[in-house]
């Protein structure tokens, strides 16, 4: 079917310039980071200095002194507002600011108000706090194990059934099993030609959006308005009422544009603090992060994953046990959601009888680790996929082969017993494969410059299940505005919501007003995360506008029109009312359908709504002599079904694949007894223009999402999953040394090149 | 302890009392409401501040206000004429160069450098002038493709 048959009006999939466009070139666009209230004070945190620590003390008459400050606040003191501040999207276990205990370095434990940001910083300079000092735990693996306990008791949320079990469990560290078990995986492993098994270690990295982390939160009569830049904004709302016992219309939460999000600013972070300081000295109050403070935040896991492979001579891998470790640091925040959402994809996206998944969460005295794009999909990718070239390197097989021979097909079932449908498997890696002319000789380089390429494939689950809502109003002159809780924090889907209407509307894309979230008046929609927004809000937007225009149809024929008879939206509304007045208001709401994983075995015949797929293929030159690695080239192929904006959807692919690009070579949170030692741009180095690859392509895979919105499902993470083993993949095609830990620093090339020549010596 | 400048912001002389300790962003954004100006790293690292200094790129969270005493400063809001867009905001529009929008104006303004230096700048030296900005979004190809495009459009236009 091509683009016109199911898009007549030509709105969805052509590549409109980003409605914003012009805001963004001229520096006008709004940002929380920008905002400004009258009698506004200015919040500065006090950080923990131990990993792990009963509070003995924290004296802050020091600061109090200080001229300019208003105020200084403690856990304790934000009991007068709320007795039991904890919060958190899976447990409730994060405080406003700590209360008894200090659980990693860098945690809130006193904040500084002041009109005076910079009398705020000095100020927060001079509390001084006491700890008595507990044992701590930093490595997932040790965690498991570990008579460090985190914390005391676990206290799960509660909206999860599958967290019921762990209510008010003691002495572990383990926030979430989860478990998948299908056929028999033991007898595979009996009765294999071959058996491989290996770990693989990924690192704690941060998402390192430019726009720091912001909130402000204003006392609004007899509620409480927030501004901040959050990717959730019903979630903040529902949270902020819980905690203060409201209901939700009392709290409203306003978002404008993100300078970058990434799953950062997911859930609540900053809200509930500012929330609870604004209510107590009846002011607004704005708690700007620095880009240190960042660090102290929110982080992607690190991870340990064992796979373990049966294997039959031809290269059929019969069964897989996977064993994955999250390192979800001090607080779950959404980490039980990745250990689970994410964990049953671990085996890769291939056909495998018998599959055995644990996948644990498990708190560690680190800072906490969260949603970061691809929501665990790339640590799985980075180990399932460097294991595929080892066992195809080792059984002589040539591994794009290998994997066409495993590849989940068309309706076959996944692990979880899901059947395959509309997910491109085969499309992504015979794109790359072409693109990257693998049947061809290729050059392996001379001298001490070798030359290798490597491939990488995998597969997400969109999150199950979860809901948008979205409005069209429809003005006298015929124009529309859609009301959404979508946040567009540069992925456009501002402008690819627009086009939704206007394709469903017959309007032009350019001429539909997005309203941005605001709570009071936008819909309630789960959140901006996991590439969902284009199939769910999609789905919403398509059934607001045909809500809408089912009633336009409805008042045409009321007014003496024949039924299907051309009009003009404006000409209705002033024959009904008698000038340009009245609306017409269309409401869309969208849920998938969805099988939750039986407890015992994780199985579901219907996991998810749709499967993203994505690729990566790269050439890359090593120096032996020094381990530096240059990446030529990076190819990066995805299913997103049918672009609803092909160029934006370029962006996207292209943005993501470096940032993932970043974390493979180069950026690593570095930690010295949970004391990071690299928490700033200065230090912490993300990819710039001078570190990226000459060559980078961007492919669309040619199909189409039967289920989605004009045929589109999710985009944003694709690109990311495939990078880091294909690059790994490429090393050890480059030099025959094969590493198994993130990051893939030149220094990590050159002492493996050293250990195997030693090796060699030896032999 | 105030120290008085008087320099030229966006055209126009401005004579007014600063902090020693006060950065060129944090008085633009303040008392200028020139937010085109963002503080990102707020280290000097990542670019998202740059502000141009008598035509020369500055990263605005690292430079004392008293520093560019006397000398013209020009930020995002300065560009174009009219309200009509400058050739470089004209090309990252066209050229999609941007997601989020964080990076956006302080990208703009190191290209409006570069171009006052060289009207033709080959890949390298894109690469190497814009190294000092950061996009954690796109990655960069449209940033690139908006230069090539902005270098045409100055190039026809003289």
């Amino acid at each position: 079917m091509k683009h016109h048959d199911i898009m007549p009006a030509g709105q969805v999939g052509r590549s409109v310039p980003r409605l914003e466009g012009r805001q963004k070139v001229t520096g006008r666009a709004a940002y929380t980071h920008n905002l400004v209230l009258p009698g506004m004070l200015h919040a500065k945190v006090f950080r923990s200095t131990i990993p792990h620590g009963r509070i003995l003390s924290i004296d802050t008459s020091a600061a109090a002194a200080v001229e300019g400050v208003h105020r200084v606040v403690t856990g304790e003191d934000l009991r007068a507002i709320v007795a039991e501040p904890y919060f958190g999207p899976a447990f409730h276990d994060q405080p406003a600011l700590a209360l008894d205990k200090v659980r990693h370095i860098g945690e809130p434990v006193a904040v500084v108000l002041a009109e005076d940001p910079y009398i705020a910083a000095e100020a927060a300079r001079l509390i001084v706090a006491t700890y008595e000092e507990l044992d701590a735990v930093f490595d997932e693996v040790e965690a498991m194990t570990s008579s460090a306990i985190v914390h005391d008791v676990l206290k799960p949320a509660g909206t999860f059934p599958d967290l019921k079990h762990l209510v008010g469990k003691r002495d572990t560290n383990i926030a979430l099993d989860y478990q998948l078990r299908r056929g028999d995986v033991d007898a595979a492993f009996a009765s294999a030609d071959h058996v491989y098994e290996h770990e693989f270690k990924s690192q704690q990295v941060m998402h390192t959006p430019l726009e720091p982390m912001v909130s402000l939160a204003a006392p609004d009569g007899d509620g409480l308005l927030i501004h901040t830049a959050s990717q959730s904004p019903s979630f903040v709302r529902i949270e902020i009422a819980r905690l203060l016992g409201w209901p939700e219309n009392r709290v409203r939460v306003k978002v404008p544009y993100l300078g970058g999000g990434f799953g950062a600013k997911l859930y609540i972070k900053l809200e509930a603090l500012v929330a609870i300081l604004a209510l107590m000295v009846k002011r607004p109050v704005k708690l700007s992060l620095t880009m240190e403070e960042q660090f102290f935040t929110i982080t992607k896991h690190a991870c340990t994953f064992r796979i373990k492979s049966a294997v039959s001579s031809e290269g059929r891998v019969t069964g897989r046990r996977c064993e994955v470790y999250w390192n979800g640091g001090a607080y779950a925040d959404i980490g039980p959601r990745v250990t689970q959402k994410s964990g049953f994809t671990a085996p890769g996206p291939y056909d495998i009888e018998n599959v055995s998944i644990d996948s644990y969460a498990l708190y560690t005295n680190r800072p906490p680790a969260g949603a970061l794009r691809g929501f665990g999909i790339p640590q799985l990718v980075w180990a399932y996929e460097s294991h595929s070239d080892m066992i195809a390197r080792d059984l002589g097989l040539d591994p794009v082969e290998f994997r066409r021979k495993n590849i989940l097909r068309e309706g076959r079932p996944h692990a979880t017993g899901t059947l395959m449908h509309d997910a491109e498997i085969e499309g992504v890696l015979e794109k790359i494969a072409e693109r990257m002319n693998w049947s061809a000789p290729f050059d392996r380089g001379e001298g001490h410059i070798k030359r290798g390429r490597g491939i990488a494939i995998a597969f997400k689950a969109s999150i199950s299940p979860t809901t948008s809502v979205a409005i069209v109003t429809i003005a006298a002159d015929g124009c529309a505005s859609l009301a959404i809780s979508t946040v567009d924090m540069g992925q456009a889907s501002d402008t690819a919501m627009a086009q939704i209407l206007a394709e469903v509307l017959g309007l032009a894309t350019e001429d539909i007003k997005v309203i941005h979230p605001d709570t009071d008046v936008t819909p309630y929609d789960m959140a901006t995360l996991g590439s969902r927004s284009t199939f769910h809000m999609g789905h919403a937007v398509r059934l607001a506008g045909e809500h809408a225009r089912r009633q336009l149809d409805e008042l045409a024929v009321s007014l003496g029109y024949a039924p299907g008879a051309a009009y003009a939206p404006r000409d209705l509304f002033k024959k009904k009312y008698g000038m340009q007045a009245g609306n017409i208001v269309g409401v869309g709401s969208y849920i998938p359908d969805y099988t939750s994983p039986a407890p015992k075995t994780g199985l579901s015949d219907n996991i998810t709504p749709f499967w993203m797929i994505g690729g990566t293929g790269v050439e890359i030159e090593i120096d032996t002599q020094t381990g530096a690695i240059k990446v030529l080239k990076l190819i990066n192929a995805a299913d997103l079904g049918l672009p609803l904006n092909p160029k934006i959807v370029e962006t996207q692919l292209s943005g993501a694949a470096l940032m993932q690009y970043g974390f493979t070579l180069f950026e690593n949170m570095l930690f010295d007894e949970g004391q990071l030692t690299n928490g700033s741009l200065a230090d912490y180095k993300i990819p710039g223009l001078n570190d990226i690859p000459p060559v980078i392509e961007n492919h669309i895979v040619d199909a189409r999402q039967t289920t989605g919105p004009f045929g589109a499902k999710g985009v944003g993470e694709s690109a990311t999953f495939g990078v880091s083993p294909a690059i790994a993949n490429a090393i050890h095609d480059a030099v025959g040394v094969r590493l198994t830990e993130l990051p893939l620093t030149p220094e990590s090339i050159f002492n493996a090149l050293r250990a195997a020549k030693s090796q060699a010596g030896k032999a | 302890m105030t120290i008085p400048v008087s320099l030229v912001i966006n055209g126009k002389t401005q004579a007014f009392d600063v902090g020693a300790h006060h950065v060129v962003a944090d008085v633009l954004r303040e008392r200028f409401g020139l937010t085109g100006c963002k503080v990102g790293c707020d280290q000097g690292v990542c670019g998202a501040c740059t502000v141009l200094v008598d035509g020369a790129p500055v990263t605005g969270c690292a430079t004392f206000m008293f520093a560019v005493d006397g000398r013209e400063v020009t930020t995002i809001e300065g560009l174009g004429l009219d309200g009509a867009l400058s050739p470089v905001q004209q090309a990252f529009l066209a050229a999609g160069a941007f997601q989020c929008g964080f990076c956006t104006a302080g990208m703009i303004l190191s290209v409006t450098a570069l171009l006052l230096r060289d009207r033709d700048p080959d890949e390298a030296t894109i690469r190497q002038w814009l190294a000092g900005n950061i996009c954690r979004c796109t990655g960069y190809n449209a940033i690139v493709e908006a230069v090539r495009r902005a270098a045409r459009q100055v190039a026809e236009a003289s």
